[in-house]
């Protein structure tokens, strides 16, 4: 066989880096969306080989949920230090006290949806015109679906009936006043490519997904985290576990899976070994068989 | 498992509803096991509200709602699936002829293309129109899976039948690699599998094929094409001077100490460095993502390429194209639209179209000039400074462009230079 070809990794890799210095060549004003999960983390890490020995040219964007994991905040903050780059944060919280949003009630009552308003808010008051993502074609029927280059009109909405064909490498990131861009870069990575590549690049991440003690409550089907927003049932009890979670979003609505893996080598073998997709303990999948659909059409992440 | 060797491998679907495909789809994602539990369990969901009997596989490529109501793909879905040997992205692509610009998007990366026939029906429209684009778009290998021979008794006698309908018009085609293969989806029979009801079928099975398929000589290594993206300037210590042109190989092989030109300027120079974060590199080639620093101060912004003295891509200002065309408004006659060429940019005008091509034919069409959509068609082009060009056939990323529409910044066209 020639030497000449990449393996699969080199080539998402290449792919990716081409993708997110397209984002900077053709916007203005781009921002990373950063969660503190593990796909934001790649495309953080993919963005600094694409402009090495650059920084970073642009911010992260941070939507804050104010339903943290602490790990995860005090990650964010390490890594935007170690990188000397800007933070924007957009505060959910600020967005409830401001009457632009109200809060859900009830026991599944969670600030997933809340988030589309703060993060359009936050896109048109720091004059973004392309948000660059971690969203993964094989993580939701709906996001299969979707572009590198995805538009967003003036209302900060989704046409997935109406999107512009991506031919060959060519992407075409115009666009008019007010509307924008979100960009994915690894689109056409699966969940096992990222652990992949996070362990090949030995790729820091937050401690929440090893395998570690924690209390937790059993609830739709996975283990919820005990926090100060968690309220409990009747019938509920808090255990102690060792868990680990495989994404991670609001505490409130992350579940974690029973787990040995404390060490990149053992998540990769356990993922490897998943019986389930990695969304199935997210509640906010779980509300209806398009509710991803719904939430991106709105101008969900 | 020995991920370090494993490559990447892009093939296309196209079909229709009935012949099989989301079927087929289903099947190597479900044997490869790349469809998990409650994935699984939502599609029994479904078929059971559906009242199917069984487990509905072709249900788990349904994405968007509106598919999921009409039973249709509408849009170019991606899937994934991984065996020990390859990682593999399927760009699933409606069939029918008004999805034409799907099917063309789909087709514009893929290094394979699977051509399904229902064994019952042979050789219909659409598999012309199937095989028409795999040909336009160069897609290096041809897979025909000749489906549902479980309903014509696994007869070799129409498999051959089939194979002899298909070669009797793809002899008009440019296809470089047919394969054919016997196969029932719904089944399994060669699919991940050697089929047991088809003893006369001497060939490997689908899976083992797409696994195998020898790809890397499809790369270009001979035309040396580096499109600037974009240039970094870190101003930093250590890296006060330090001017990189970070860009990806388009095709051929860069090395340090190279002699270059830069286009469209001329000025030569020489390779000094060919940067990543991870070290500098000896050896660069398609389709890798790297910065290049030269031992002269030239000014080169974006949209100019390095190549090299003695292999040049042609200047041009007017030039040939099969154009497909993907608007809902038809081509305005004599407009201008942006042309988008590797990382240039410019304006462009349709100066003629020479004609129109029925992709269920391939009759050409010479009265009928007004392009609409998903017609495609050999035009003229004429744009307002010179592209860096190479033929399509040669060279599918410098051989290719796009068109966008000012007033409304759209993607209206994509073109391959004849």
């Amino acid at each position: 066989m020639s030497k000449y070809y990449l393996n699969y990794l080199d080539e998402l890799e290449s792919e990716a880096i081409y993708i997110l210095r397209e984002v900077w060549a053709q916007f203005q004003n781009p921002v990373i969306l950063f969660s503190g999960g593990k796909d934001s983390i790649l495309v953080t890490h993919l963005a600094k080989k694409a402009f090495y020995p650059s920084k970073i040219p642009f911010p992260l964007l941070h939507v804050d949920t104010g339903h943290n994991f602490p790990e995860t905040i005090q990650f964010r903050d390490d890594l935007i230090k170690e990188l000397g780059v800007q933070l924007i944060v957009g505060s959910v919280q600020e967005s409830i006290d401001t009457g632009r949003v109200a809060e859900e009630k009830g026991k599944n009552a969670t600030r997933n949806a809340l988030q589309i308003t703060t993060l359009l808010d936050a896109i048109e008051n720091n004059k973004i015109d392309c948000a660059i993502g971690g969203g993964r074609r094989d993580e939701e029927k709906a996001r299969a679906k979707e572009r590198f280059f995805s538009h967003r009109d003036d209302f900060g909405q989704w046409d997935p009936k109406n999107q512009r064909p991506e031919l060959w490498n060519l992407l075409n990131g115009k666009h008019f006043e007010g509307e924008h861009f979100r960009a994915f870069p690894i689109s056409n990575w699966t969940e096992m490519d990222v652990w992949n590549y996070i362990k090949r690049e030995d790729i820091k991440i937050p401690s929440l997904y090893l395998a570690h003690q924690r209390e937790v409550v059993w609830r739709n089907d996975s283990w919820i985290p005990v926090s100060e927003f968690l309220k409990l049932e009747e019938n509920e009890k808090i255990e102690t576990k060792k868990i680990r979670f495989r994404t991670l979003g609001d505490i409130t609505i992350t579940g974690g899976i029973e787990s040995e893996a404390n060490t990149l080598e053992k998540i990769v073998a356990e993922v490897a070994a998943m019986k389930q997709t990695e969304r199935g303990n997210r509640s906010d999948d779980k509300r209806s068989e398009t509710a991803m659909e719904d939430r991106k059409r709105q101008g969900y992440f | 498992m020995e991920i370090d060797k494993n490559q990447l491998l892009r093939f296309t679907t196209a079909g229709s509803v009935d012949d099989g495909k989301s079927t087929l789809i289903g099947r190597l994602l479900y044997d490869s096991k790349a469809i998990f539990e409650d994935q699984l369990e939502a599609i029994e969901n479904t078929s059971r509200k559906k009242g199917h009997e069984g487990v509905d596989l072709a249900l788990f490529t349904d994405g968007l709602r509106d598919e999921r109501e009409q039973g249709i793909t509408i849009d170019v879905a991606y899937r994934y699936f991984t065996t020990p040997k390859r990682k593999f992205i399927i760009a699933d692509t409606p069939g029918h002829i008004q999805y034409t610009r799907n099917m063309v998007t789909g087709a514009s990366t893929a290094n394979a293309a699977l051509i399904l026939i229902d064994a019952r029906h042979g050789v219909i429209e659409q598999t012309k129109r199937h095989a028409f684009i795999a040909s336009l778009l160069q897609i290096p290998h041809i897979i025909v899976c000749i489906n549902k021979m479980d309903l014509v008794d696994y007869s070799e006698e129409v498999y051959e039948n089939i194979i002899n309908q298909f070669e009797e018009f793809s002899s008009k085609l440019y296809v470089k690699d047919i394969q054919f293969l016997p196969i029932s989806a719904l089944d399994g029979d060669n699919v991940v599998n050697r089929s047991t009801n088809m003893d006369w079928y001497k060939g490997a099975p689908l899976l083992y094929t797409l696994e195998t398929m020898h790809i890397s000589s499809d790369i270009n290594k001979i035309d040396a094409r580096f499109p600037v993206q974009t240039v970094l300037r870190p101003q930093r210590e250590g890296f006060i001077d330090y001017r990189g042109y970070a860009g990806r190989v388009a095709s051929g092989i860069f090395r340090p100490g190279d002699e270059v030109v830069i286009l469209p300027s001329g000025f030569t120079s020489t390779i000094k460095s060919i940067d990543t974060m991870d070290g500098s590199l000896e050896e660069v080639f398609a389709p890798m993502s790297v910065t290049i620093t030269l031992k002269d101060d030239i000014d080169i912004s974006r949209g100019d390429m390095i190549v090299k003295e003695n292999n040049q891509p042609k200047p041009l200002q007017e030039f040939d194209a099969m154009l497909c065309w993907f608007n809902n408004s038809p081509a305005r006659p004599r407009a201008k639209y942006t042309i988008v060429h590797t990382s240039n940019e410019q304006k462009a005008m349709i100066k003629e179209v020479v004609y129109k091509i029925d992709i269920n034919t391939y009759a050409r069409e010479e009265q009928d000039k007004e392009l609409k959509m998903n017609d495609i068609a050999r035009i003229s082009i004429r744009t307002t400074r010179p592209l860096m060009v190479d033929e399509y056939r040669d060279n599918r990323l410098t051989g290719s462009f796009v068109l966008i529409d000012d007033a409304t910044h759209e993607t209206v066209a994509a073109g391959m230079i004849v």
